[in-house]
């Protein structure tokens, strides 16, 4: 579904990204981990258009992404979440799925002038939907508030609506668990594997290994921007590649611990 | 009991009260007001012909005002609207000076050129934010005055134009203003008001909804610039006399401080902003030289108790009790 080929990047000298390339299934949950700074986010700035890579090729269902703009490659079926939650504070629930429904074809500009009976009822319509999606993550009962009065579990969950109301095919979730206790964490992994059930392939990052190798049918690790692994829980759980990266190597010249790099 | 707090509980009262203290102050300063019902004709003779630029000053401030909430709503800071009031205002009067055009045609073109000059420059100027647009949006406002300074084989230079006809009457503005309002307010309801509020407070995530945010930038600016130019073309044909120098950049920050004072949540917190700074100076006449002294700590007391805005402030006394029950 989607498929990365040869992707680089670098930020001034900062070789960020090397020659990545990774094919994420259809109706798969796939992993992304790495240490802090490997790069992880930075794929995900790079799949939906907020950077452009200095070479290599993005493509959803055959089609090229990399040329695109960011609210172009929305409308391909690309959502995401951020890992800094960017919900719309001062906007309700509801408003803030409403933004997320698009632009919807059956009013006009005319509209504003008259509201016609139809234009109510278009409106009515919007609101149930964006209604169902807040429901889909717990949310419904909450949907008059406030984002800004939330928690930040509900928070996250609520960007995951926002997210799905775009209409994706494809679900980036940047570190979703994070701030998350372990009830709000079994949760949503249960919200998520429901999600993939629903027919949506969806990309993880995140820190935590619990959570992760419990989601993900693959996993690829990304280490100083190489992808370093590339497998499912079992391959990367016993592969010494992965594990150097985290825990660090001995005798190595420098010494590094990757798990401590900013 | 703070002073803030007192205006929140008691807001419908206050407002009564403003009405009264207006009607005391107007009274006062006619002078002529007696009982007899001749008398009374009188008197609203004598206060129209006193007060009659006041009042067209406060609809086509008002209209400023909404065309700068425009573009405020969507996170934009320009200050480029008194240049267009400007273009409005000059295309308008040279087409009834040349041409006795009537003046909601000539009105509708001075529209028409502001906002096509504004989706020219807005193109390229909309991709910078913050102070950086305001700073281009600033520069365009001089140049746009200094282009107007240089023809003066078209627009009589420094001089200005004068014996511009006076054809805008009260209800000209009055329903200018009505218009104006019925469909900002609309627009606010709307999607689109929808997304220039998620775009003012997020740029970046309201692109990821897939939603093109130049494109609801340039209708912000686009349709802003517009109604600067229908408030400036009202305004020329009662003012007589038109000149570059009001269309300045003591006229763009004026225009700003009356959408910033109302605030941005909606288009009556613009109303608000223009009414009060164009009410105040007037109230405040029998100050005599402390008046200007007196104008600017009321707006920074506003500014200071209410940061977002005159609006806000009536709105979150509106929610209070709700929050109680």
């Amino acid at each position: 579904m989607l498929k990365l080929t040869a992707i680089t990047k670098k930020f001034g000298g900062l070789q960020v990204l090397d020659d990545v390339s990774l094919t994420v299934p259809e109706c798969a949950i796939f992993g992304l981990i790495g240490p802090n700074g490997a790069g992880k986010t930075t794929v995900f700035n790079l799949i939906t258009g907020m950077l452009v890579a200095d070479s290599g090729t993005i493509e959803l269902a055959s089609a090229r992404l990399d040329a695109l703009a960011p609210y172009q490659i929305t409308r391909r079926g690309v959502a995401r979440t951020f890992q800094n939650i960017r919900i719309f504070k001062d906007m309700t629930l509801l408003d803030n799925v409403l933004v997320a429904l698009g632009d919807h074809p059956s009013y006009n500009a005319f509209s504003i002038v008259l509201p016609l009976r139809r234009y109510r009822q278009a409106q009515r319509r919007e609101q149930e939907r964006a209604r169902e999606f807040l429901s889909r993550v717990g949310l419904a009962d909450k949907a008059q508030l406030l984002a800004e009065t939330l928690s930040y579990g509900e928070q996250r969950r609520l960007e995951i609506a926002r997210a799905l109301a775009t209409g994706p095919k494809l679900l980036l979730l940047d570190e979703p668990a994070a701030g998350m206790n372990s009830v709000e964490k079994l949760q949503l992994m249960d919200d998520i594997t429901k999600l993939g059930e629903g027919g949506l392939t969806i990309l993880i990052i995140e820190h935590d290994m619990r959570f992760i190798m419990g989601l993900c049918q693959q996993i690829a690790v990304l280490n100083f921007g190489k992808l370093i692994a590339n497998g499912t829980p079992d391959e990367i759980r016993s592969s010494t590649a992965v594990i150097e990266a985290y825990l660090g190597q001995d005798n190595e010249a420098g010494g590094e611990l990757g798990g401590v790099q900013a | 009991m703070s002073f803030v707090t007192f205006v929140v509980r008691h807001r419908i009262r206050c407002l009564v009260a403003t009405v009264g203290i207006f009607a005391v102050i107007f009274s006062r300063t006619a002078k002529t007001f007696k009982h007899s019902s001749a008398n009374k004709m009188e008197w609203l003779e004598s206060f129209w012909s006193t007060y009659n630029t006041l009042v067209l000053s406060v609809g086509t401030n008002v209209l400023l005002a909404l065309s700068i909430y425009l573009t405020l709503s969507c996170g934009l800071l320009t200050v480029a609207n008194a240049a267009f009031m400007g273009l409005g205002a000059y295309t308008a009067a040279l087409l009834t000076l040349n041409t006795q055009m009537p003046l909601w045609i000539a009105a509708l073109a001075g529209a028409l050129v502001a906002a096509a000059v504004a989706a020219a420059m807005g193109r390229p100027t909309l991709r910078l934010s913050g102070v950086y647009l305001a700073m281009a949006t600033l520069a365009f406002g001089e140049v746009v005055r200094i282009l107007i300074l240089n023809t003066e084989q078209f627009t009589g230079g420094a001089l200005g134009l004068n014996a511009i006809p006076q054809l805008t009457q009260w209800y000209d503005v009055a329903a200018a203003v009505a218009l104006a309002l019925y469909l900002l307010l609309g627009l606010a309801r709307s999607r689109v008001g929808r997304t220039m509020a998620a775009i003012a407070q997020d740029e970046t995530a309201t692109e990821l909804m897939g939603l093109n945010v130049r494109t609801y930038k340039l209708f912000a600016f686009v349709a802003g610039a517009a109604l600067a130019g229908v408030a400036g073309a009202l305004n020329a044909h009662f003012t007589f006399f038109i000149s570059p120098g009001e269309y300045g950049f003591e006229r763009g920050v004026e225009i700003l401080a009356m959408g910033v004072l109302g605030g941005t949540a909606s288009p009556w917190g613009a109303v608000i902003g223009a009414v009060l700074l164009t009410l105040l100076p007037e109230l405040l006449r029998g100050l005599g030289h402390y008046r200007p002294l007196i104008n600017g700590a009321i707006l920074i007391l506003i500014i200071l108790y209410s940061p977002k805005g005159l609006w806000d402030l009536l709105r979150l006394g509106a929610r209070a009790p709700k929050a109680a029950a």
